[in-house]
């Protein structure tokens, strides 16, 4: 069989995609305090996104893959996945900062051109999470850079996720 | 010579408190009969890891089916190494000596393996850790194994790869567009999970089980949740145990969906990509309805499950299963008919028979090169002792036998869980741990594979000592045979075909 007839009758089904959940207040408000309305007219209603894994148990991973899917459909809010932190607008980071991925992630950041916004996704990316005070841990990312946006969760959901990122497309 | 594992074991010490397998106490001189036996015996390498004053080993007789834990004392800080008979545990042994110091007498390998030179101590799990000399080498300094040739060149990548996915360094050694050579770096990961575990309660210290490796929240945290079981001489009730494998084959069908549509996704055909993703999604939230996580993180206890289900679940998981069945169908026709998908998947990173043996990798990487072993079969735990399903053998090798197995084992797993769901017996859903001491060894099989988990509790019922083995230990290195001679552009899709897991192992 080809794939053909499963995608005509998808074609005329009705979309699975799902209404996009509101920007979460929450969010909006970590915002305000931490980047200045310039910026955020300067970043624009499309964001690239760039993820960074530095020290995660995957879940978190799992759960932004998700969000590419039929039901999320990231990229009709004109956010998008980049491959390079030289092309990102929003850098993702998830874990509690290993010491090994320390110099890793900070080359990343540095990497992002300015203006640029820093999410910790997931509570370990927020305040290390269940590996609070494990030896190889360096973490929290708020002690090496500053924290914009923080989506809790462990891991977020993905509709979570939705609202969190949408507060970046939010006029400031 | 043609003793079972247990008949040669037989005459050293036993140690009472060890279950369910036996553990054995070994001298020296001892051990090293014993890895001379391994040479020539078909015993398979299940883990290798280290206690304070203490080396273990647990073998499996793949002849007689038997399990074993062997023990040797750690003597002037060294060991007889086992790496020169079991390749597999070369990577092990580098991880003893950069968490605990304790050498490995005759190592094939003694470089660094988790310890980047960044942590402020090194052998951090030993009673007497050092502080890192500030002129330590770091990974940038770590001496990959050399390629020499005309026209070969080195392409390193990582640990951030473009993508959302863990990171690790891979270093190339390409003739052109040939690999001719890749070595992988891990441990960027590395947290100290064992060490974090010392001193919990079994309760907590499932909490982080289930975070070894996110995909296989279920099967880690119930491999832990067996061993720490078996140590405390406790069995949970019997609608515990059904309920765990509900959830286990719903963690297996959803990771096998995720990776069905990734796989295809990597040689560019997206149309698989998203219809997998849809029955994923449908499985995942069909996890969030009935146990209250999509990824069913915490769901499992040391003594039984957090959290029952009612019949109104109960017809959630059966629509999900009826749904998703007639769907996957189609995906397979289309999969199996697609031309390019058979000129990408086809003949590309092929591992040998030989290999898979000599490392027991286990999961869809063992059972596409012949190998057969299913932790839920060789050593059969409740309720896989009263079900039966089909385990898919392959023996190309290659992506697409990966991708089949995969296929057989949703196709399996959607059936096992109408069988659960028929058979699943009343009762409580947990019992209380008791506060014992004792050691507990579980084999459990996730969706990669085999995973091993050993727990030592101490008197009050405390971990004092946990060390969790992810499949991927063993299948990681093969990885490395899969993509030589293959293009680089292609070693996505290698890689993905075996989906092992960066965080399981670096821990």
């Amino acid at each position: 069989m080809s794939q053909w007839p499963i995608t005509l009758r998808r074609l005329f089904a009705p979309s699975l995609t799902e209404g996009a959940p509101p920007a979460d207040p929450a969010g909006m408000a970590q915002l305000a305090a931490a980047v200045d309305s310039a910026a955020r007219r300067r970043l624009g209603r499309s964001l690239a996104l760039r993820a960074v894994d530095a020290g995660s148990c995957n879940g978190c991973e799992l759960e932004l893959h998700a969000l590419a899917n039929a039901f999320h459909d990231l990229e009709r809010l004109g956010l998008k996945f980049v491959a390079s932190p030289r092309h990102a607008d929003v850098l993702l980071v998830t874990g509690p900062v290993t010491t090994n991925m320390r110099e890793a992630l900070h080359r990343a950041i540095e990497a992002t051109p300015d203006p640029k916004w820093v999410v910790a996704v997931g509570d370990c990316a927020a305040g290390t999470g269940v590996f609070a005070g494990a030896y190889g841990v360096a973490g929290p990312l708020s002690s090496f850079t500053q924290v914009d946006l923080v989506i809790p969760g462990c891991p977020p959901t993905p509709v979570q996720l939705l609202a969190g990122l949408r507060c970046l497309l939010e006029p400031g | 010579m043609a003793d079972d594992l247990l008949t040669y074991l037989a005459p050293a010490t036993i140690v009472t408190w060890h279950r369910p397998c036996t553990r054995f106490e070994l001298d020296q001189p001892a051990w090293r009969l014993l890895v001379e036996r391994m040479a020539e015996a078909d015993w398979s390498l299940l883990g290798l890891w280290a206690d304070v004053d203490w080396i273990h080993m647990a073998l499996r007789d793949e002849v007689e089916g038997g399990v074993a834990v062997a023990s040797v004392p750690v003597i002037d800080g060294r060991y007889p190494a086992v790496s020169p008979v079991r390749p597999g545990a070369i990577r092990l042994e580098r991880v003893i000596r950069d968490l605990w110091g304790h050498e490995a007498d005759g190592a094939v390998d003694t470089r660094p393996w988790l310890d980047h030179g960044r942590w402020p101590d090194r052998r951090p799990l030993s009673p007497h850790p050092v502080a890192t000399p500030p002129d330590a080498p770091t990974a940038e300094a770590y001496a990959f194994l050399p390629a020499t040739g005309d026209g070969l060149h080195q392409v390193p990548v990582g640990p951030i790869h473009a993508g959302i996915i863990e990171p690790g360094h891979f270093r190339f050694t390409a003739n052109g567009e040939t690999v001719v050579r890749l070595e992988a770096r891990l441990g960027w990961l590395h947290k100290g999970i064992e060490s974090l575990m010392q001193g919990l309660a079994p309760a907590d210290a499932a909490r982080l089980a289930c975070r070894i490796s996110g995909d296989s929240a279920v099967a880690h945290a119930l491999a832990f949740a067996r061993a720490a079981e078996a140590a405390a001489d406790i069995r949970p009730p019997p609608r515990a145990d059904w309920l765990r494998a509900v959830m286990a084959e719903l963690e297996r069908i959803a990771n096998h969906l995720g990776d069905i549509g990734a796989i295809c996704n990597d040689v560019a055909y997206a149309f698989m990509s998203a219809e997998c993703g849809v029955l994923r999604e449908r499985c995942l939230r069909a996890a969030a309805a009935c146990f209250g996580h999509r990824l069913m993180f915490d769901r499992i206890v040391p003594g039984g499950v957090a959290g029952d289900i009612d019949a109104d679940q109960v017809g959630v998981l059966r629509r999900l299963v009826h749904g998703i069945r007639p769907a996957f169908r189609k995906l397979i026709d289309v999969y199996d008919n697609q031309a390019s998908l058979a000129d990408r998947l086809v003949g590309t990173g092929t591992v040998r028979p030989e290999l898979v043996h000599r490392f027991a990798a286990g999961g869809f990487v063992g059972r596409a090169s012949l190998r057969a072993v299913d932790a839920r079969k060789a050593a059969p735990y409740p309720p896989y002792d009263k079900l039966d399903w089909p385990i898919p053998l392959f023996g190309e090798g290659d992506v697409n036998a990966r991708v089949w197995v995969r296929i057989r084992e949703v196709e399996a797993s959607l059936d096992l869980i109408d069988a659960l769901l028929d058979g699943l017996p009343g009762g409580p859903i947990a019992v209380a741990m008791p506060a014992r001491a004792g050691e507990g060894l579980a084999l459990v099989e996730g969706f990669r594979g085999e995973i091993m988990t050993w727990v030592r509790l101490d008197a009050a019922g405390r971990v004092g000592r946990c060390h969790p083995r992810d499949p991927s230990w063993f299948q990681w290195p093969l990885l490395e045979a899969a993509i030589e001679g293959n293009i680089i552009a292609d070693f996505p899709v290698c890689n993905k075909s075996f989906n092992c897991s960066y965080a399981g192992v670096d821990l």
